[in-house]
């Protein structure tokens, strides 16, 4: 058994580090996932449709709102049923504010403390008070957005099967397109904190795994692509992981073309360069971040780039949603026997759900795949050859293991919803 | 920071997850106008989720996420050995949650092989709330809990103050805010059973009330019931809510 001090801390859900070094060799640099188990997929069997996406958005706090969409994905393709344009900008609004939440919580909650040699963000608050007020303006602004449009910040609601049971009204929209115009500033101002800092120098060459963006950057459904070539149809993401279970890991495992493989914020954008907007795609070039990059702890540069992406990209989308009509919408959805597939690209990565439902729309089997699940493989051979090449070059014990637990940090793992 | 004049020792706090989402402990770090004031109540001392090294000496232990496995049981018995005051902080530790839908079916081999197959993995039986194992002192409903309501009972916690707890249920504050009532419009709500501190969010984004902060002081549970079944709702519709955060119990 795991005491409390075991845990790895500053990452979402329970792990730990294994590492045993005996005169220079390794003997033992392991990632080890302890979380408990929750058994959603067993917990859907017999529910309603009305209330799969409810119970769904309950495996993750942080991501609640990509397993709400990829839920309601998966349902409305069980069922044939197509939702409007303005209804699909709302939900990739959601999806967005979600995105700078999660990625802004990471490089300055969890990522940051590192950089700085602090255990937290606290004494960073008492001594730069101006990088914690950014953060915080910037979280208040993708929360104000997740409450402005999904009703709360957390496990959203408005967003149902067939549509939204409430839209923001257009003083609102006009009031978050503000904020968002105000926030580029700070953004910049992060990437010039984020400058200063020095991301270890570390390369494994590996698979990455994301949507596949045809016009626009990939954030709902599409096709499924990795950086070894291999494509594949939504439907067919059982064959895009492969799940398979380790005894060192509560969460189940994934793996393609090797033994393991990478989704999350790095591989969108290794995989999707070209289609980032030319201002994330400008930060890049400051960090010289190029696809294919196989450092991991770029992986942190890349949530960056996004975070200015996807303040770009919903400034358009609210300026669309101005010419709607903003009355409540739901198409008629009526249940059916068939099975649906979601896929969508939460913070952390690619995520599948599937449901399958009898003729009264109750659940008769489904299916989670979390993008922290597909990550853990390829934390654990990262781990192995990060201890393998700086104890080569003669790095301190407490220096490797620093190292260490910054690279599962870079990853931003997010075990309890790996483990569901 | 002072309270009456007089400079207060900031009580030691600490945060552990269970299993959970992890959304409650994200809750902390939200309201964020005043979030640097907030932290300044107390002094956290262990936070895995956002703070490396921490300290054993807390004399607060919020307590996120039900109980699921028998290590579980262990270290939330250790901490309510350490703690003075143990405060359930959202609807997985006051009630067990949304985990406790696992707890419908008998057959906890079912319930390992419909998810890991062959594959073996520990669990319990049945999921527990954190009062099924240790005493709690203080409950924080919600799923995921109200900042407001959080920063009130902390408030109250660190002054040594009493903190009363909202009686009425959501009806009432979705009454106050003019929402039509959504038996009005054919939906089925669990807003009058259940115990208001959440602004009645739900309904007043055109949603039912799901029941997650648990019942009113006084719910009058089996006429609700009569008046669901009157609105043309089957028992297995009304079961389906009762079940969902598993706050209300379903005798039948």
């Amino acid at each position: 058994m795991h005491s409390e001090k075991d845990y790895l801390t500053r990452v979402e859900g329970h792990g730990t580090i294994d590492i045993k070094v005996k005169n220079g060799r390794i003997e033992k640099a392991e990632w080890q996932v302890v979380e408990t188990p929750r058994f959603f997929e067993a917990m859907m069997v017999d529910k309603h449709f009305d209330e799969v996406s409810l119970i769904v958005s309950r495996i993750c706090g942080i991501c609640s709102i990509a397993h709400v969409t990829t839920s309601i994905r998966a349902t409305e393709r069980a069922f044939g049923v197509a939702v409007s344009e303005k209804t699909e900008i709302f939900r990739r609004i959601l999806m967005n504010a979600e995105t700078i939440q999660s990625h802004i919580l990471h490089l300055y909650f969890l990522a940051l403390p590192d950089f700085l040699k602090a255990g937290s963000i606290f004494p960073i608050i008492a001594k730069n008070r101006n990088a914690a007020e950014i953060a915080l303006r910037l979280k208040k602004l993708a929360n104000d957005m997740c409450d402005v449009v999904g009703g709360r910040n957390t496990h959203p609601m408005t967003m149902i099967v067939g549509g939204f049971t409430r839209f923001p009204s257009k003083e609102n929209i006009l009031i978050l397109r503000k904020s968002l115009d105000n926030s580029v500033s700070d953004l910049i101002e992060t990437s010039k904190i984020f400058m200063s800092f020095k991301i270890p120098v570390f390369e494994r060459e590996t698979e990455f795994v994301s949507l596949k963006g045809i016009k626009n950057y990939p954030w709902i459904g599409g096709e499924l692509v990795s950086s070894d070539g291999v494509l594949k149809n939504e439907n067919d993401y059982k064959s895009m992981t492969n799940e398979f279970m380790a005894d060192w890991s509560t969460s189940k495992l994934a793996k393609l073309s090797r033994g393991s493989f990478a989704v999350g914020a790095l591989a969108r954008i290794n995989n999707n360069f070209n289609l980032l907007h030319p201002k994330a795609r400008k930060i890049c070039d400051n960090f010289k971040l190029r696809p294919v990059c196989y450092n991991p702890f770029m992986n942190n540069i890349a949530q960056l780039a996004e975070c200015f992406h996807v303040v770009y990209e919903t400034i358009e989308l609210l300026d669309k949603a101005l010419d709607f009509d903003l009355s409540p919408e739901k198409v008629e959805v009526k249940p059916k026997k068939g099975k649906g597939v979601g896929a969508v690209e939460a913070p952390r990565g690619i995520l599948y759900h599937c449901n399958e439902y009898n003729e009264k729309g109750r659940i008769v089997h489904s299916d989670f795949i979390i993008p922290t699940g597909q990550n853990h493989a390829n934390i654990r051979e990262d781990l192995n050859k990060l201890v393998k090449d700086y104890s080569k070059k003669g790095y301190p014990d407490k220096e490797i293991e620093l190292l260490c637990q910054m690279l599962v940090r870079s990853y931003d793992p997010c075990i309890s919803c790996s483990v569901h | 920071m002072q309270y009456l004049g007089v400079d207060l020792v900031k009580p030691k706090a600490a945060f552990f997850d269970f299993s959970s989402c992890e959304g409650c402990q994200l809750q902390i770090a939200n309201n964020e106008s005043n979030l640097l004031d907030f932290i300044s109540l107390m002094e956290v001392i262990n936070f895995r989720e956002i703070l490396t090294g921490g300290k054993d000496d807390y004399e607060i232990a919020f307590i996120e996420g039900s109980i699921t496995r028998d290590d579980e049981i262990n270290r939330v018995k250790n901490i309510r050995e350490k703690t003075k005051i143990l405060v359930a902080f959202g609807t997985c530790a006051c009630f067990g949650g949304i985990n406790k839908l696992k707890n419908k079916f008998n057959d906890i081999e079912w319930v390992k092989k419909e998810v890991y197959g062959n594959y073996p993995v520990e669990t319990n039986d049945k999921v527990l709330a954190i009062d099924e194992v240790v005493k709690v002192d203080f409950y924080i409903y919600g799923c995921p809990v109200n900042k407001p309501e959080v920063e009130a009972i902390v408030q109250s916690i660190a002054l040594g103050r009493e903190f009363r707890y909202l009686k009425h249920p959501v009806c009432f504050r979705c009454k106050e805010k003019q929402n039509i009532c959504l038996y009005e419009l054919g939906k089925i709500c669990m807003g009058p059973l259940t115990r208001a501190g959440c602004g009645a969010r739900c309904p007043s984004n055109g949603n039912s009330c799901i029941g997650c902060r648990g019942p009113a002081a006084e719910p009058n549970i089996e006429f609700m019931k009569k008046i669901m079944k009157k609105n043309g709702f089957t028992e297995r519709q009304i079961r389906d809510k009762f079940e969902l955060f598993s706050a209300f119990k379903w005798e039948k």
